[in-house]
């Protein structure tokens, strides 16, 4: 936003200082998140600076609770780090376990939210889907009710069925959860759909399975792989589902970053937080990719 | 397609009918034709979105529903569930048919005694005085361990019963405990509502506010209520500006400041509460800077953690996104020729922003404000974590009473009155903005 040539001094002022404002705004959002990586690497127990790190002093630097996240839970921690330690880590650390039940739990419900959040998507942006607006209200629902009394309410149901403590408990727990992400993406890539393609194919000679294979989705791909990226970022970061359905030892890497806070916080889990912020970054850029792309595809200027 | 190749027949192929009516090609009526086509269709959306509603249903509404239902059913009172087994005995049976045939306000007699003693006899087979007296316990304090030791003694009582009831223990003769067993006595009750909103049942079955050092949970949904208005007022002042600016730079500008907002938006809820927890401890960088600047003397570290400005900081900075988008996307669009007309006009700069620019961004003002203060009012995580004492909210409250006191009920309640409220502004929000709007980056 360029300033007009005839602006007067008071207004030049108030640009400058709009300015500053907008960009303190920008520190607030962005300085929490970036400060945890510096901290990470802190060689002392504490959560500012040290004098030695501020001098940029190689000592004052260490990398000791990135190898704690991998030693913590370990059998013989100490011992020589070939193989059979490597071994050990694999199936001991504690933190490694977590990272495993995050990434199958996560890979399972987001498989689950994205093949019913797409197949039902098609339908709701179809004109003559009965009662669109209330369905649509039930599927998004589960983003806006709070999450402690999904969880209550699960914890309930998931009792009285058997599945409280169990795998599929979670996973269909999550996948609910991630949904209403996968729909809202994939509705508006649906919109603007040029339904004169699917008419084309159908035309030719295709059935509607081999249409929607080979005309449907390659088109609405990059709002299916956003919705599902949304679905699994929301299984990867939900505590509270977790913590009141799953059993004791299935933890996850966002429970024992919420038992690590609350009973010892130590730089360990800021290394927890470094990773998350680095897959959150690449996430991000994956996102950004494929919202170019599908404007891209679908003829609309980026913007 | 199929379904739009009706018409089409009618063409060449087509005849008058009879009754000079239009026809499809196999005779039938062109208009019933078309509305088994169109039936077919709206049947073919249909069956495209009933695999996900089902498991909706199942996942989601159904534990909602059985939420709702344990809000008004408890029966610590009526039935045992053996935990192992699962079979269901009906307990304080003699009780309860006792205040079935005695009235409200019928002082307790040698019946209602005698009856209360076989019932503690049968509890102590089932190993149950426990969790019938915790039941009774969350009505009247110290009721638990009454039963617990009276039902232990109950097999050696002899009649006369109330004299002997007495002697175990004088509060057994107390109103107030014969109110809150008559109340419990029917599984199905709205005392944990009452309960909820700091009410209660007297002696007389009259609704009354509780005791006021008790009063709770209206003065939580009262904070609850304000901090959220609170964090939605700042996430407005503060998103203003930055999605002004962000819909008036070029867009390669733009695009690039966009991350600022979208990667806190990517990034995981606890690591953004932990980055908050290291900036604002009184040992922290906030803390160490402003000493360090000799701006703050070393002994009067400011505490901003583990109260309500912690909470509110941490939680404004989570919830700003959902401000800023709203807002830029009704921004973006926003003419810029129309503030230059105001201004050859000869408005002042903010004269043209508050007549002009303003009120054109008022629906992106809506549609954000609403979004965050949704948010806000159940938020669990951040306020559970940085709150402290004054911080926490009413989600705070539920899952303390689910994890820690046990008493499930009330937390149903309370979860169930904070749903009420949440359902009624997402109602709001579809009507005025329309779910369909809703925007993730």
């Amino acid at each position: 936003m360029a300033l007009p040539s005839h602006a007067d001094t008071l207004e030049r002022i108030w640009h400058k200082a709009y300015l500053v404002i907008c960009a303190l705004i920008f520190l607030f959002l962005i300085a929490p998140i970036l400060i945890v990586i510096p901290l990470s690497f802190n060689a002392e127990p504490y959560f500012t600076f040290t004098e030695k790190m501020l001098k940029l002093d190689p000592t004052g630097y260490s990398s000791r609770w990135y190898d704690l996240l991998l030693t913590f839970g370990m059998d013989a921690p100490d011992a020589e780090r070939d193989g059979s330690w490597w071994a050990d880590v694999w199936s001991n650390a504690a933190w490694v376990n977590a990272a495993k039940n995050s990434v199958i739990i996560g890979f399972f419900s987001t498989l689950l939210a994205t093949v019913l959040g797409t197949v039902a998507a098609l339908g709701l942006s179809r004109p003559e889907m009965p009662y669109r607006r209330s369905i649509m209200a039930i599927l998004i629902s589960p983003m806006i009710v709070p999450i402690i009394i999904t969880a209550t309410g699960l914890f309930f149901f998931y009792s009285s069925t058997g599945l409280a403590n169990s795998y599929p408990g979670i996973i269909m727990a999550h996948a609910t959860l991630g949904i209403p992400f996968v729909i809202i993406t994939v509705t508006a890539t649906l919109v603007g759909f040029d339904h004169s393609l699917t008419r084309a194919a159908a035309n030719l000679g295709a059935n509607p399975t081999t249409t929607f294979f080979k005309i449907t989705m390659p088109l609405i791909l990059p709002g299916v792989i956003s919705g599902a990226l949304f679905a699994f970022v929301t299984s990867f970061d939900e505590v509270v589902v977790v913590l009141f359905v799953a059993a004791h030892d299935q933890q996850t890497i966002p429970r024992q970053m919420w038992n690590g806070i609350r009973e010892q916080i130590s730089p360990a889990i800021l290394s927890v937080a470094t990773i998350l912020v680095i897959i959150s970054i690449l996430l991000l850029t994956t996102v950004e990719i494929l919202r170019r792309r599908s404007e891209r595809l679908r003829g609309i200027s980026p913007g | 397609m199929a379904d739009m190749t009706a018409g089409n027949y009618t063409g060449p192929a087509g005849t008058e009918g009879a009754a000079g009516t239009l026809t499809t090609a196999d005779g039938k009526p062109l208009k019933a034709a078309l509305n088994a086509a169109q039936s077919k269709a709206r049947w073919r959306a249909f069956f495209l979105v009933a695999p996900l509603l089902a498991f909706v249903l199942f996942t989601f509404v159904a534990p909602i529903g059985q939420l709702l239902q344990r809000s008004v059913h408890n029966p610590g009172f009526t039935t045992h569930t053996d935990i192992s087994s699962g079979t269901q005995t009906p307990i304080m049976v003699g009780l309860r048919e006792w205040f079935d045939n005695n009235p409200l306000g019928t002082e307790p007699d040698e019946a209602a005694y005698a009856a209360l003693a076989a019932d503690l006899v049968v509890l102590r087979e089932l190993k149950a005085p426990g969790s019938v007296g915790t039941r009774i316990n969350y009505e009247r304090s110290g009721s638990r361990s009454m039963f617990t030791k009276a039902a232990r003694r109950a097999q050696k009582l002899e009649p006369p019963f109330k004299e002997a009831m007495l002697d175990l223990d004088e509060d057994w003769a107390d109103p107030e405990m014969w109110a809150a067993m008559r109340g419990a006595s029917s599984a199905y009750t709205f005392n944990f509502y009452l309960a909820a909103l700091d009410m209660t049942r007297d002696v007389n079955g009259e609704i009354t506010q509780v005791d006021p050092k008790r009063q709770v949970y209206v003065k939580l949904f009262q904070r609850t209520l304000f901090l959220s208005l609170l964090i939605t007022f700042v996430c407005f002042v503060l998103a203003y500006p930055i999605a002004h600016l962000l819909a008036t730079l070029p867009l390669r500008y733009s695009n690039l400041l966009m991350i600022f907002v979208l990667l806190p938006f990517w990034t995981s809820l606890l690591v953004r509460t932990t980055s908050w927890m290291v900036l604002l401890q009184s040992q922290g960088v906030v803390n160490d800077a402003l000493v360090g600047a000799n701006i703050l003397a070393d002994e009067n570290r400011i505490q901003m953690m583990y109260n309500q400005t912690g909470t509110i900081i941490a939680m404004v900075h989570i919830l700003l996104p959902f401000m800023v988008l709203p807002l830029y996307s009704v921004m973006r669009p926003i003419n810029p020729s129309y503030v230059r007309a105001a201004r050859s006009l000869g408005a002042t700069s903010w004269t043209a922003f508050r007549r002009i620019y303003f009120p054109q961004t008022v629906p992106g003002i809506g549609a954000g404000a609403l979004l965050v203060f949704i948010l806000a009012v159940g938020y669990y995580i951040t306020p559970a974590l940085v709150g402290g004492a004054d911080g926490q909210l009413i989600s705070n409250l539920i899952a303390f009473h689910m994890q820690k006191s046990l008493n499930w009920s009330l937390a149903a309640a309370l979860a169930s009155i904070l749903l009420g409220g949440v359902l009624v502004l997402y109602w709001l929000y579809d009507r005025l903005i329309g779910i369909d709007n809703l925007k993730l980056g």
